[in-house]
């Protein structure tokens, strides 16, 4: 019985409406449910949003919990994505002090092997901006710790999938029913 | 309202007409056909209580003694009507006060527009009088809400509010109106909501899972069908005993499903569940093929679900995906509206009988009878029971009323042993246990169908959580039938502590006040009895009156609800005593 806990994608293509966030996050709250990270962004179809939310549960809850999220008036349509199923990457930021830049030469390298990009540089600090995957952000803030870090920042997961999500389709379903 | 008046006022609303927000609102109610309301006035809903008091000849707004009551109401009367019910309060207490009755509609599926007024949107988020959240406090509770800010959104939010509440699987739809969005005007035109992008409400009946469905049930020896309220929801009462007729399979029923087969059907099996009869409980783990119908397999139905109809084959008809596989995994899934599957799966069925089947559910029943059924409506000890209660109403309404049950005791009782004729005749909190909800549902039962018979029957405690709504029963002089089933105790937390507890009766003992002279304080006539032998005859006042009456009682004070099946038992281990 005791099913095996996974880190799974959950994708929703929703209206972009005041108030649905808090539809979508009350249903992973009210099963207890931790949201690891959270994103929401325009997708490619106009006045559709889409959420991306990272979350460790069973495949069996992923199946109840998204017919959950369908289930609610202004959801298009929800999937679950294993993490082979899809594309995906974090961003961050670090702001660090300027100096450091010619006190410690070996930042330079870390920036340059971590494959980092410097965003801005003014007399006071520099930012760091990195994509990719968790553990390379958490290496290279690891290494950046022993400097000192003055501000790091790590946006949730975006991902997009393997197969295609037949949006469209599904908008046309809604309007010939 | 007469159909020319209808129209007429349908053409009315298709022009478009220069009008303030709270006119736009009573507009949109008198185009969705509503006539009667149930609110309760406050500062942010004024403008629109302006407008009722204009409009006071095409729609009867109910003034409850709590915004709760105004709820309960408003279900009560979408339960008997199948109509949308429609409850309206100002903010803050007001709205939130409606949160228990729309979360009672969220679980048990009922049709609500629920209407609160907001604070002006330029005070939205300053801690005004009287503002609260609402949106953010009802959303988990609602099948959609939406808040409105300007007067020119209202026709459009309405028209959808009215669509989603009713279509597909009902529930509960709160529209929040900020002030200055009720006194400000627009350019009012009317038009229903005929679909909304993003919901389909009903999903197309899959024909070849209707064949599986057939094929398991043609092939199968000991059937089983357990429908609930989605048989009453999806008006396939007749589909439903059509099909069990065919095909000759015993039929049990959820609390909520009662009444849509008549109780005196040879088929009808009796109730599932924690308190359900004796037969259909331990019969579901013998079962061959268990066909459930517009249930949602419910923890106080299934009990263990470890050890819930495993032998079987699970068929499963419901209107909402998301029930599928929720809580009892499928082997064929019907998704779809009731009526239209049972249509569908009635061609393919063969005729059958399953006689020595069906003779095992009499045998148990017989065992009920002897153990449990006997002792509560024919009882020989001096203490009235609660079912002897129920026996004496269907003796005297010849099953022909709606019983409305509060939460206890008293409502496992009614459910047990009411007789129905008549579908949609079983109203009563299933899902959320909302004690309280009985007397103010009642009011809205009667009012929506005045041509019914509408017995309330409630427990000592629950009739004091909304003992106010005595006031809107005497103000709108609705002649509803009140039976408080009066044991001195919160009875079944009582009966809990007795079996699980030691007998620790931790604060259900009530002292209670004189409830016929509360009655009478609100000029309802009542009586309180306490002998057998006044039972019979008070029974027969209480419904011969052409008024409210209030009838109180006294029952055994210790009485248990038999059969039980113990919370996390499984429902073969349903216990006779």
């Amino acid at each position: 019985m005791n099913e095996e806990i996974k880190t799974l994608t959950i994708s929703i293509y929703t209206e972009n409406n005041i108030g649905l966030l808090n539809r979508i996050s009350a249903i992973f709250q009210r099963r207890h449910i931790n949201i690891e990270s959270l994103t929401t962004s325009q997708s490619e179809i106009e006045g559709v949003n889409r959420f991306v939310i990272v979350v460790n549960i069973t495949e069996s809850q992923a199946k109840k919990i998204i017919g959950q999220f369908e289930k609610q008036v202004e959801v298009i349509r929800a999937y679950y994505h294993k993490d082979e199923e899809t594309i995906y990457t974090e961003s961050c930021m670090f702001k660090i002090k300027s100096a450091l830049l010619f006190e410690e030469p070996q930042i330079q390298n870390i920036i340059k092997e971590s494959n980092s990009r410097i965003v801005t540089v003014n007399k006071e600090f520099f930012v760091l901006e990195k994509s990719g995957r968790r553990n390379e952000i958490e290496s290279l803030r690891r290494d950046l710790n022993v400097f000192g870090i003055m501000q790091f920042v790590r946006a949730g997961r975006i991902s997009v999938t393997k197969e295609e999500m037949k949006i469209t389709e599904a908008l046309l379903a809604f309007n010939n029913q | 309202m007469d159909t020319q008046t209808a129209n007429k006022k349908q053409e009315v609303a298709q022009e478009t007409m220069r009008i303030t927000g709270s006119e736009a609102i009573i507009r949109c109610l008198l185009a969705e056909g509503v006539d009667i309301l149930y609110g309760y006035p406050g500062g942010a809903i004024m403008p629109v209580y302006d407008e009722l008091f204009k409009f006071q000849k095409e729609i009867h707004h109910v003034l409850a003694r709590h915004e709760q009551g105004a709820v309960h109401a408003a279900q009560g009367f979408a339960r008997i009507s199948g109509r949308v019910g429609v409850a309206i309060a100002t903010s803050g207490p007001g709205a939130t006060n409606l949160i228990t009755g729309i979360a009672d509609a969220q679980i048990d599926s009922t049709p609500l527009v629920c209407i609160t007024g907001q604070v002006f949107s330029h005070l939205l988020g300053t801690d005004a009088f009287q503002e609260t959240d609402i949106i953010g406090i009802s959303t988990p509770v609602t099948k959609w809400n939406h808040q409105i800010t300007k007067a020119s959104e209202i026709p459009e939010v309405l028209a959808k509010a009215f669509f989603i509440a009713k279509s597909g699987r009902p529930g509960p739809v709160l529209i929040d109106i900020s002030k200055d969005a009720q006194v400000s005007e627009l350019d009012f035109k009317y038009e229903k909501c005929k679909g909304v992008r993003s919901f389909i409400p009903v999903p197309k009946t899959n024909l070849e899972a209707v064949k599986s469905a057939a094929q398991l049930i043609n092939s199968a020896k000991k059937p089983l069908i357990v429908w609930g309220q989605g048989i009453i929801l999806g008006k396939a009462e007749a589909e439903l005993k059509a099909v069990l007729e065919k095909a000759g399979i015993p039929a049990a029923w959820t609390i909520l499903g009662a009444s849509a087969v008549p109780t005196s059907h040879p088929l009808n099996v009796g109730m599932v569940g924690m308190h359900g009869n004796y037969a259909p409980n331990k019969l579901t783990n013998v079962c061959d093929v268990l066909i459930a119908i517009g249930m949602r397999f419910d923890d106080r139905v299934t009990g263990n679900l470890n050890s819930y109809a495993k032998q079987a084959k699970i068929i499963h008809f419901d209107i909402d995906p998301s029930e599928i596989d929720k809580n009892v995994k499928t082997d064929v899934a019907v998704i779809g509206d009731s009526k239209d599957s049972l249509a569908k799966l009635l061609p393919l069925l063969n005729e059958n009988k399953h006689d020595s089947w069906l003779q095992e559910f009499k045998d148990l029943y017989a065992i009920e009878f002897e153990k449990v059924i006997k002792d509560d409506i024919y009882p020989t000890k001096d203490g009235l029971t609660m079912g002897e209660v129920l026996k004496q109403i269907n003796i005297e309404t010849k099953g022909n009323a709606a019983i409305v049950s509060d939460v206890g005791q008293h409502q496992m009782i009614a459910c047990r042993y009411a007789e129905f004729t008549t579908s949609k005749s079983n109203i009563t909190s299933g899902g959320l246990g909302t004690m309280g909800f009985a007397l103010p549902a009642a009011i809205g039962a009667k009012m929506a169908a005045p041509d019914r018979e509408v017995v309330a029957i409630i427990g000592d405690g629950g009739f004091q959580m909304n003992i106010q709504e005595l006031g809107t029963v005497f103000q709108q002089k609705v002649p509803v039938k009140i039976v408080v089933l009066n044991n001195e105790f919160l009875g079944m937390v009582r009966q809990w502590q007795q079996l699980f507890f030691d007998r620790r009766y931790a604060s259900t003992e009530m002292t209670n006040p004189n409830f016929v002279a509360i009655a009478k304080g609100y000029y309802i006539e009542g009586k309180r009895i306490t002998k057998r032998e006044e039972l019979a005859d008070a029974v027969k006042e209480m419904i011969a009156s052409k008024e409210s009456y209030f009838l109180e009682v006294c029952v055994e004070k210790e009485d248990n609800v038999f059969p039980m099946i113990p919370s996390g038992a499984s429902v073969s281990d349903v216990r006779l005593c």
